[in-house]
């Protein structure tokens, strides 16, 4: 199997580190995983991305350029990413924040209404792995167990109580597709 | 092995150079190539050794040249821009003949450039990179576990032949994260021998002088001529690179660091169309396997160098083909990444003599000025 993500956002919405939470499940599955961030010179409230791939074999190219899957949690990432998608990919869209509607018919859209779904947890900062729990139920192509289990890893720092709350999160997520 | 773990391919160089037993690092910040200053700052304390940011890219090689005069392994790293400022160092450190390590995680350049990734250095990293006749260790990983197992290599070969290494990464190496297991068990420095040249308290034995002058008449020639000697071992030892289906290719890639591994996305997708496509990767860029890529001239049809610069790896292939069959270049720039559907149409260029996706590079006939 070979899955290529693209996630992009605002600074601040966790983009980065949903990337590294899904490559890190990746690995926790005994799979190739890498992650690449988007390093250029970015401005305060503009966009973050980054790459995930996740592989049965070898990953090549750390770069994804034709995704398997584009989460999109802000508007200006919505044009900027959904012509990137390769036919028949998965775009999942932060409904909550994204107005515009997609332009493809020849892809699968899911609209998770991440911000609210998050609110409703109490915590909006959680919006994140709301859309990972989106992405883990739609794609198959790392379990939510493994997800939550890579947070330990990945969130070295963070209480037992922010733990369970991402957990729910995942799940929320997972059950909203 | 242990379990991979997820690392940064700068926090893996930062991390393999102190499990290899690195007590002294100085350095001044440049992107992409932070990860590795900063993890330094944090993990050198615990590990008894010092860390400097230095004032300047001059000053951190410069603090390198006396923590190695001392023996001990000392690290310095940077990004292109930097890799320059600090080249007065380094030719001090080749003329002195002292072992250290020194990281370039390439940017895009000339100038200022910019801060993606690229391998627009490999002539200033090969060919010694400041003034005078001196060559440089030169290892280019392609992966994070290469990153972080470099760095002991690196320092065993830059011992034993006392000349300095330098590890020639790039952009995307340093800011990818992949799974990460080190090959070596972590060196306790107290292990290590301190050479008979290394210069510090001095009672009770005769003086020792670390210098890089000859000045006495015919000095500087015989000095030159015994340290080519050395260089004259280490092409014939120390050269490293690995072959992927090179047994029934009819075209070779050439390609090292990160353009091996789109060379490998465009090589699995050109095989699955049945074109025989082969991958040489050189790991030791300086000794280069002149060697091993004139014997597979004789049994291939065509070399294709993918780089990310305008052709500077060509000049060593077509060095060691010595015109027995044509070079081609495919190349991206400036911060883009070849793409393996594009490294496929240059590969059926090549074969088929036209010249999508091909690079024109210094033609083999009488062309060219006047």
């Amino acid at each position: 199997m070979y899955q290529g993500i693209r996630i992009s956002g605002f600074g601040g919405q966790g983009i980065v580190s949903a990337g590294v939470l899904l490559a890190q499940a990746g690995l926790t599955e005994g799979k190739k995983a890498s992650w690449f961030p988007s390093y250029g010179a970015e401005m305060r409230g503009g966009t973050a991305n980054c790459s995930v791939v996740i592989a049965s074999d070898e990953v090549y190219t750390p770069i994804v350029i034709a995704p398997d899957t584009v989460i999109v949690m802000n508007e200006p990432s919505l044009s900027k990413f959904e012509p990137l998608l390769k036919k028949g990919g998965l775009l999942i869209i932060n409904s909550s924040l994204v107005n515009s509607k997609p332009q493809r018919t020849d892809i699968k859209i899911l609209n998770v209404p991440c911000n609210e779904i998050a609110q409703k947890l109490g915590n909006v900062k959680v919006a994140n792995l709301v859309a990972l729990g989106a992405f883990a139920a739609a794609a198959q192509a790392v379990g939510i167990d493994a997800v939550a289990k890579a947070m330990k890893t990945v969130f070295k720092r963070a209480t037992p109580e922010m733990l369970e709350l991402n957990k729910k999160a995942l799940e929320a997520g997972a059950k909203s597709i | 092995m242990s379990e991979k773990v997820l690392m940064k391919g700068n926090e893996a160089l930062a991390e393999g150079a102190l499990r290899a037993g690195c007590r002294f690092f100085a350095g001044y910040p440049i992107t992409p190539q932070n990860e590795v200053p900063e993890y330094m700052s944090a993990k050198m304390p615990d590990r008894g050794g010092a860390f400097v940011q230095a004032e300047s890219e001059t000053a951190a090689v410069n603090m390198i040249y006396g923590a190695a005069a001392t023996g001990i392994r000392s690290m310095t790293s940077s990004s292109s821009p930097g890799i320059s400022l600090k080249q007065e160092g380094i030719s001090y450190i080749a003329g002195a003949d002292l072992p250290c390590l020194i990281a370039n995680v390439m940017r895009g350049g000339p100038g200022l450039g910019n801060i993606a990734a690229a391998q627009a250095d490999y002539f200033q990293a090969t060919r010694g990179g400041g003034h005078g006749d001196y060559r440089t260790f030169v290892l280019a990983p392609n992966s994070v576990e290469e990153m972080g197992n470099f760095p002991k290599l690196a320092y065993e070969l830059s011992e034993k032949y006392r000349i300095p290494a330098l590890i020639l990464a790039d952009g995307i190496l340093g800011q990818m994260m992949e799974g990460m297991s080190f090959n070596f068990e972590p060196v306790d420095p107290k292990t290590l021998k301190t050479p008979d040249w290394a210069i510090g308290p001095a009672k009770g034995r005769e003086k020792r002088m670390v210098f890089s002058y000859y000045l006495k008449d015919g000095e500087l020639e015989t000095a030159l001529l015994k340290r080519e000697q050395r260089y004259a071992v280490v092409e014939e030892k120390e050269v490293l690179f690995e072959e992927r289906y090179t047994d029934d290719a009819e075209i070779i890639i050439v390609a090292y660091g990160i353009s091996s591994r789109a060379a490998l996305a465009g090589i699995e997708e050109a095989r699955k169309e049945g074109i025989k496509v082969g991958l040489f990767r050189p790991i030791t860029l300086w000794p280069f396997p002149y060697k091993r890529i004139c014997e597979l001239a004789q049994k291939t049809k065509a070399f294709l160098c993918v780089e990310m610069s305008r052709g500077q790896m060509i000049v060593d292939v077509k060095l060691a083909v010595n015109g027995k069959i044509p070079v081609y270049l495919h190349s991206r720039v400036g911060g883009a990444m070849p793409d393996g559907g594009d490294i496929v149409t240059a590969v059926k260029s090549a074969l088929s003599g036209k010249k999508e996706q091909l690079s024109p590079f210094n033609p083999s006939e009488c062309k060219g000025g006047k």
